[in-house]
């Protein structure tokens, strides 16, 4: 146990991709924390998902040990943070147990839409923020422009940034340094009656249920009886310890310290992270505020390719859920698609994760369904019903009003491209906020409908700008809008898994691309399909597939049986890749690229 | 069921697997070599002839095809020697049809006199194309003036004949395709064998194909109307279609291929032969070693099969229904259900709405428009 005075907690936020893994490597090899032979770059990177994508998605701690130029020993735990929107609620719960936050800023590239983010969910916490200025090994990096643009955009003083290569190390010491120095030390009382906060947990295949913990104050022990305050639930604590990263053991935590617990906990889904935790006689009297939960916005259907592996799927669902409480999932049925889930996500690349890992880790072959948000269907009996699925879609007749959930988006995009971005939010539906300067690069505000954004609009924004626009948001509310469902018609029977929700402006485009990409998709029957588009009985668009002319074997004899037997056979099996629509088989595959978001 | 091949008849197929060279579209079981044994040949069709006699002895053979490769190349004496053995091992039906499968080159144009008196009554001919600059894409040893000249000669020799023609060829417009058709059918031909052109992926085309080089090949559309006008050119000549691709005028169909599509039983002698087979309650699938050499030396020990294989009432559904489709008289229901298989009624009603069948109380036919796209309604029936 060490004294407050002697404890800096903090954590590292930073826009994607700006460097916060690889300071953080530097952060641990320097101070011993790893040995040299077991570094690997962005250690705490550890998912496979993480490495493969280079991209941090769970928050990590670690407790490093530094002995400062005082000549004095300091214990400082670092948490590590994504810098993707779809994980800010990671980096909001994090910086709740700590005081203080490393701000990295890549002096290549400036300040970038979750840059900002960071900083007000920084200033919210209250915390002490050091400025670090991180990639001046390359060429184009220009430190002292990006200080300025940190002091124009946020308007922190950032005189005393400190000038870093997370990559070859220059400017670490000064960074441990300003921890030690400019970071203050938690407060907390060790005679005190026990709080701890609950960070996060996850399930550990040896240990169960991991939870991860900042003491307030007084003292956790080994064999402790906790309570979790807002469950209620009491434990007996099995373990308590830190990470170096590695778990490593200790005997007690006392205030101001992170580490993690284990209590024979079954499942995550019983832990509510930003819960208290207290002794379970002479408890705490008063719990901490908690946190705000995570809500899932983008929803989208899971079905697997092949129906006899429902079960597998199932199976692989609920292992995932045990260690991601921020997706939601329910059984689905679909008529095209059969059995399923409907799943919700905290932004696309988060679907996109869970999706990547029930294909590889479990090796089931999936149909995503398109992604859509919540709706409020207002009706007009004064009911509201929270829609996650199109197909749900009630009666028309009883239908006052549909609202759709908004979002406030922060852009930050370099003047040249500002033309391009106001005409994709403009085309987006989006209202106009704010609109501000600094230096050679814009920041827009939009009021922007979410399932504007859901749909491709990341991608385009990518494709317009260029790759230079960064991108942030925040929900904002619900709003009625002139939405209608669209239905998708394949020989005049509905395809339920196709329907989406659209703007009614919108529609006809809409309609329009899908049916002509489903023409390219769905083989040539033996007969010709209509395929359409259409809001309730109306027709927006249409294609026409031609019937088959041709396919016929032309040589059939004696020698040749067995062959065609056999090939016959085949073909029944890899019927089991098609679903039928009353008489029109569609290939599992039409589906997928039918539904994929990104053209 | 056990009678049940009797519907389709009883026949032998011999194959001879060898050629003067390979044309490059060609997935036959057919081989270059230097010099061939005859006699040893000779023995060992005959053992395996012997074999099958003491399994299947007293059923009347309806037909005997002497097929290949190029079994023209086969020395007459051989001939007579097989099938004098047939004779003799089983009653020949008063009607029997002997074919032999022959190539257009002087060489064997020669012999034509001495097959008919070795016993052969029927010749097909592999004319392929009447164009020189095709047949020499094709591979082919022969010239246009060659193909008419074993036309004439087989006319005057055989009283039954049929000749092979391949459309859809690399650069060929439907109007060449018009007149070369056109230009057969004046010959007043009695039977017509018209394939489309297969690319085959175990052949020389096949490997061009893979590459992208090998270029002019029609569109699927294109292929459709080059059926559809063989189809109308030939029935209009009076040489309508009786299967897929083969027309005949009614008392010319070729009754040892009629024998495959209604699921007969056949003996298949020589490498790379298949057999249908029906013993006791039982009917097998036979077949046997593709090389030359391995079947001459297994069939010169006594038993040239590789495999003999049971097939189930589901192996012998598929292969009734897929066959018969083919035909234009139509799928035989009331053999389909002695032999335990059904349609799903549901979907024949949808192939009927299409105009793409017909059905009658006892057969189940495609149209001729449905022809067109007979794997997908052999898929549709037969996979559920
Ligand atoms: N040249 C140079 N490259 C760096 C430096 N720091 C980080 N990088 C590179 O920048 C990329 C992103 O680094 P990470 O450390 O993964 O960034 P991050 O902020 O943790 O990213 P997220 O967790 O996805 O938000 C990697 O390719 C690093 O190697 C640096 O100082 N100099
Ligand atoms: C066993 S083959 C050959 C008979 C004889 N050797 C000949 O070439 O004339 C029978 C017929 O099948 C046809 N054929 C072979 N390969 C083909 C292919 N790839 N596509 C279309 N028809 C083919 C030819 O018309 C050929 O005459
Ligand atoms: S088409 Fe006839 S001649 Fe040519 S290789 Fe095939 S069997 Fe031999
Ligand atoms: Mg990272």
């Amino acid at each position: 146990m060490t004294d407050l005075a002697h404890i800096r907690n903090f954590s590292i936020v930073a826009h994607i991709d700006h460097g916060k893994s690889t300071l953080a490597d530097r952060l641990i090899q320097s101070t011993g924390t790893v040995a040299a032979r077991d570094m690997e770059a962005q250690l705490l990177d550890t998912m496979d998902i993480e490495r493969e994508r280079g991209i941090t998605i769970k928050a990590n701690t670690v407790r490093i040990e530094y002995e400062a130029r005082d000549g004095q020993q300091y214990v400082l735990n670092l948490i590590d943070t994504p810098g993707h929107v779809d994980f800010a609620y990671e980096v909001s719960r994090s910086m709740r147990a700590v005081e203080g936050s490393l701000l990295v800023v890549d002096s290549t590239q400036g300040v970038e839409a979750q840059t900002l983010a960071n900083v007000y969910q920084a200033l919210d916490a209250d915390h002490e923020i050091v400025p670090v200025l991180n990639k001046i090994d390359l060429p184009a990096s220009e430190p002292d422009r990006v200080a300025e643009q940190i002091e124009d955009v946020i308007g922190i003083d950032a005189s005393d940034a400190i000038h870093v290569s997370a990559k070859t190390g220059v400017g670490i010491p000064e960074v441990l340094e300003a921890i030690v120095a400019r970071l203050p030390a938690p407060s907390g009382e060790r005679d005190a009656p026990l709080k701890a906060m609950l960070v996060d947990s996850w399930y550990d295949a040896y240990l169960g249920v991991v939870v991860l913990v900042r003491v307030i104050d007084g003292v956790l022990k080994k064999g402790d009886r906790i309570r979790m305050m807002n469950t209620n639930a009491v434990y007996p604590v099995d373990r308590i310890g830190v990470f170096r990263p590695q778990m490593d053991p200790v005997t007690e935590l006392g205030p101001g310290e992170i580490g993690f617990l284990t209590a024979s906990i079954k499942r995550v889904a019983d832990t509510a992270v930003g819960d208290t935790i207290t002794h379970e006689k002479h408890g705490c009297a008063e719990a901490l505020p908690g946190f705000a939960p995570s809500q899932p916005v983008v929803f989208c259907g899971l079905f697997p390719v092949d129906s006899a592996e429902f079960e597998d799927l199932r199976d692989a669902i609920a292992k995932l859920s045990l260690n991601d409480a921020s997706f939601s999932t329910e059984m689905e049925t679909s008529a095209a698609l059969g059995f399923g889930f409907r799943c919700g996500f905290l932004g696309l690349l988060h679907l996109e994760v869970i999706r990547d890992r029930l294909e590889r880790e479990y090796g089931i072959d999936l149909i995503t369904t398109a992604p859509s948000v919540i709706y409020q269907i207002h009706m007009r009996n004064g009911q509201v019903i929270e829609m996650h699925n199109p197909a749900d879609m009630p009666d028309l007749t009883h239908v006052d009003h549909i609202e759709e959930p908004r979002i406030k988006a922060t852009i930050l995009v370099p003047d040249e491209f500002l033309g391009d971005v106001l005409r994709l939010c403009q085309d987006r539906r989006g209202l106009q906020i704010d609109l501000t300067y600094a230096g050679s690069r814009a920041m827009v505000v939009y009021d922007l409908p979410l399932n504007e954004v859901v749909f491709d609009f990341y991608d385009r924004l990518k494709s317009v700008t260029k790759g230079y626009a960064s991108f942030d948001y925040q929900m904002a509310g619900y709003r009625a809008d002139s939405l209608v469902k669209m239905q998708i018609l394949v020989n005049d029977e509905p395809v339920d898994a196709l329907s989406t929700m659209v703007h009614r402006d919108r529609a006809e485009v809409r309609g329009r691309a899908m049916v002509e990409k489903l023409k390219r998709l769905i083989p040539q029957h033996m007969f010709k399909i209509p395929i359409q588009a259409a809001i309730g009985g109306r027709i927006i668009a249409r294609e026409t597939l031609s019937a088959l002319r041709k396919d016929v074997t032309a040589k059939c004899y004696g020698g040749d049986a067995t062959r065609k037997r056999k090939l016959l056979d085949k073909q029944k099996k890899g019927k089991k890749k098609m679903r039928q629509f009353g008489k029109v088989e569609i290939p599992q595959s039409a589906f997928i690229s039918a539904l994929k978001m990104d053209d | 069921m056990r009678d049940d091949w009797q519907a389709g008849g009883f026949g032998i197929y011999v194959h001879w697997p060898f050629c003067q060279s390979k044309c490059p579209y060609c997935d036959f079981n057919s081989h270059v070599a230097a010099a061939v044994d005859q006699r040893a040949w000779a023995r060992a069709f005959v053992s395996e002839l012997r074999r099958y006699a003491r399994e299947t002895p007293q059923r009347i053979v309806n037909s005997i095809f002497f097929g290949g490769g190029t079994p023209s190349l086969m020395d007459p004496a051989l001939i007579e020697t097989l099938i004098a053995c047939i004779a003799e091992h089983w009653p020949l039906a008063r009607d029997v049809e002997i074919t032999l499968e022959a190539n257009p080159t002087s060489i064997e144009l020669g012999k034509f006199k001495d097959f008919r008196a070795a016993g052969v009554n029927r010749v097909s001919v592999g004319i392929q194309a009447l164009n020189d600059n095709d047949l020499r894409r094709l591979g082919r040893l022969h010239s246009t003036a060659e193909a008419l000249h074993a036309i004439e000669i087989a006319r005057a020799v055989f009283l039954r004949s049929s000749f092979d023609l391949i459309y859809a060829r690399q650069d060929q417009s439907l109007s060449a395709w018009e007149a070369e058709l056109s230009q057969a059918l004046a010959l007043d031909l009695d039977h017509l064998s018209v394939y489309q052109l297969t690319i085959e992926p175990d052949t020389a085309f096949g490997r061009l194909h893979q590459a992208h080089r090998l270029p002019g090949l029609p569109s699927d559309d294109l292929a459709a109307d080059m059926y559809q006008l063989t189809q109308d050119l030939c029935k209009s000549a009076n040489l309508p279609a009786y299967e897929v691709s083969n027309h005949a005028r009614p008392w010319a169909q070729a009754r040892h291929n009629l024998l495959y599509w209604r699921s007969g039983d056949y003996i298949g002698i020589g490498p790379g032969a298949h057999g249908r087979l029906t013993v006791d309650d039982t009917r097998y699938s036979i077949d046997t070693d593709l090389s030359p050499d391995i079947w001459l030396e297994k069939a010169t020990r006594g038993n040239a099969e590789h495999s003999r294989v049971p097939l189930d009432t589901a192996d012998r559904v598929t292969e009734f229904v897929m066959m018969g489709l083919r035909l234009s008289e139509g799928l035989d229901l009331l053999r389909l259900k002695q032999m335990g298989g059904a349609l799903i009624e549901e979907k024949v009603a949808n192939l009927v709405d299409l105009g793409l069948v017909t059905r009658s109380e006892s057969h189940l036919t495609v149209s001729a428009h449905g022809r067109m796209v007979l794997n997908s309604i052999t898929r549709e029936l037969l996979v559920d």
